[in-house]
């Protein structure tokens, strides 16, 4: 593997910031004895994220009898806790890009992120992680190939020459990016990572996620699997057409055929309905 | 044990006798053996939130094992974990916790997540909800049938201000609940029995507020502000003993003896029926 073309830590630079509220909201989140009112203002701080929630408590899921106006009135409604775990889910979901720069699908890139995101949980839930680890779980899914798009948005052209390359020579686009950036999208998406100062294993999955014989850990593990079985069951397109095995410590863990492993998981189809609600709102 | 040990399961039986069950804790397998002379039964079940001790029954619910019986689930789609009442209550039935999987049911098993103030026509009865203030989405249920009435708050704390006087939103809060508490009421307004979460006293509540129960007291409030004709506590503290529950109920009688506005109130104990 090459040296890392020297233009790209400086597009990496020019990334958006990992939204402060995200942070806040996280940090929050995480802590029981938060104070309600900390979390109203770190909400109100960002008006897309606010939007956000309003369009969601608001819409037909959730099924109120009442139109609800402001945050406080969310957590009038439907109580501190409920308006705390939308909030986590709305700002994790908001951080995907919506636009698309490189003739590459964006709709279909963010049906890959959200299945794989997905799919981890389920895995993580089934190995008897606890529920409060699982959302780490969820997030890494979801970020996994965050690199991809560093690549689509600065190089768009160069990056559709190795979306082509990696369709038409039948081999990894990981491989491609190699050819054509001498990075790919994982030693992109992990430098991000650092920037964002997410988790370390939560940067440590968008690193390794394609590195599936080294010791990993459960989330690497179930992230790379869920990768996978994503791309199996045809949930979106993340540019990759070849489908790998999946890691050991998963097929370990199952005990099982792949396929047994697969039929488990339930309807994931329906899962991912549900969840586009954050992103379709 | 006077006052009973199940967690939290409602029968309610119509004029034209449908059987209406409202929550699936433990009290429902108790429940079950008095339903078996009604087979094939019919019956739907309410469910207030999907806590433990609101579903826990439910597998041993003895009705969903055989054939011919019908039984309709109702209860609240859960927008944050993005389920619906059906994945929920499945989850429990899984391998791990229970030999028989939901699939396998022999009952005509239906599931329906209700939306808020949606109300469903069970023979001559009419269920209906409203959003309680619980830790998760949790609905409080209202039935009315030929001019009788009850309402079950399921596990339901009163709103406080999380704002202190002074702060910019404490006045817009105050608003906010007040507004609440009215639509609340109106909705509760004059049933016949008000069965309520009275978890804890005033005292215990210092160090429980946000865990999602209510008082003796702020069920008083709600009885008084709705004009329910009769309270029942219930959720009782699962430390409490029934000496300790008789005390209780001792203290409150004398406190609000001189109120006009309070309606008689009593401790519910597992196995009570009240006829209306």
């Amino acid at each position: 593997m090459g040296e890392i073309r020297k233009d790209i830590p400086a597009m990496v630079e020019e990334m958006p910031a990992f939204p402060q509220s995200v942070h806040r909201v996280i940090q929050l989140t995480s802590d029981i004895n938060s104070d309600p009112r900390d979390l109203v203002d770190a909400i109100q701080h960002d008006p897309i994220l606010m939007m956000r929630i309003l369009k969601l408590v608001n819409s037909s899921y959730f099924g109120l009898a009442q139109k609800i106006s402001s945050i406080n009135h969310a957590i009038v409604y439907i109580g501190v806790n409920t308006v705390k775990n939308l909030a986590l889910s709305a700002v994790v979901i908001g951080v995907m890009p919506s636009t698309n720069a490189a003739g590459f699908d964006m709709d279909g890139f963010l049906r890959h992120s959200l299945s794989t995101a997905i799919i981890a949980r389920i895995l993580a839930r089934k190995a008897g992680v606890q529920e409060r680890d699982v959302f780490d779980f969820f997030l890494s899914g979801l970020l996994h190939d965050f690199g991809k798009i560093v690549f689509a948005h600065f190089l768009p052209h160069e990056f559709k020459k190795a979306l082509a390359m990696a369709r038409e020579e039948g081999i990894h686009l990981y491989e491609a990016e190699q050819i054509v950036f001498t990075a790919d999208h994982t030693q992109i998406g992990s430098l991000l990572g650092e920037k964002w100062r997410l988790p370390l294993p939560l940067v440590a999955c968008l690193r390794e996620h394609h590195g599936h014989d080294q010791e990993s850990s459960l989330i690497m593990a179930a992230v790379s699997a869920a990768n996978q079985i994503g791309k199996e069951l045809k949930l979106g397109y993340s540019g990759e057409n070849i489908i790998e095995k999946l890691p050991r410590t998963i097929s370990d863990l199952f005990d099982t055929a792949e396929g047994a492993i697969i039929d488990s998981l339930g309807d994931v189809s329906a899962e991912m309905e549900k969840a586009m609600i954050f992103i379709k709102n | 044990m006077r006052y009973g040990g199940n967690t939290t399961c409602i029968e309610v039986e119509t004029d034209d006798g449908q059987t209406i069950i409202i929550d699936a804790g433990s009290g429902i397998h108790p429940l079950a053996q008095s339903l078996l002379k009604k087979m094939p039964l019919s019956s739907s079940i309410f469910l207030t939130h999907t806590h433990w001790d609101h579903i826990q029954g439910l597998p041993f619910f003895t009705p969903i094992f055989i054939p011919m019986n019908n039984i309709r689930i109702y209860g609240a789609f859960d927008p944050v974990l993005q389920r619906d009442i059906r994945d929920v209550l499945s989850r429990q039935m899984e391998y791990c916790f229970f030999p028989v999987r939901e699939a396998e049911l022999k009952a005509d098993m239906q599931y329906s997540s209700l939306s808020e103030g949606q109300t469903i026509a069970i023979g001559s009865a009419k269920v209906t909800n409203i959003i309680m203030n619980h830790t998760v989405i949790n609905f409080g249920y209202r039935i009315d049938c030929n001019g009788k009435s009850l309402f079950f708050t399921g596990d339901a704390e009163p709103l406080y201000n999380i704002y202190h006087p002074g702060d910019d939103y404490y006045d817009e809060y105050e608003r906010l609940i007040s507004n609440k508490n009215a639509m609340l009421a109106d909705f509760v307004r004059g049933v016949d029995i008000l069965i309520a979460d009275s978890a804890y006293t005033e005292q215990e509540y210092q160090a429980k507020k946000g865990w999602g129960h209510g008082t003796y007291d702020t069920c008083i409030a709600m009885a008084e502000k709705a004009g329910a004709k009769a309270l029942y506590f219930t959720h009782h503290e699962p430390q409490r003993s029934d000496e300790e529950l008789d005390q209780i109920h001792d203290c409150l009688r004398e406190k609000f003896i001189t109120s006009a506005a309070a309606c008689p109130f009593f401790i519910a104990y597992e196995g009570l029926e009240i006829a209306l």
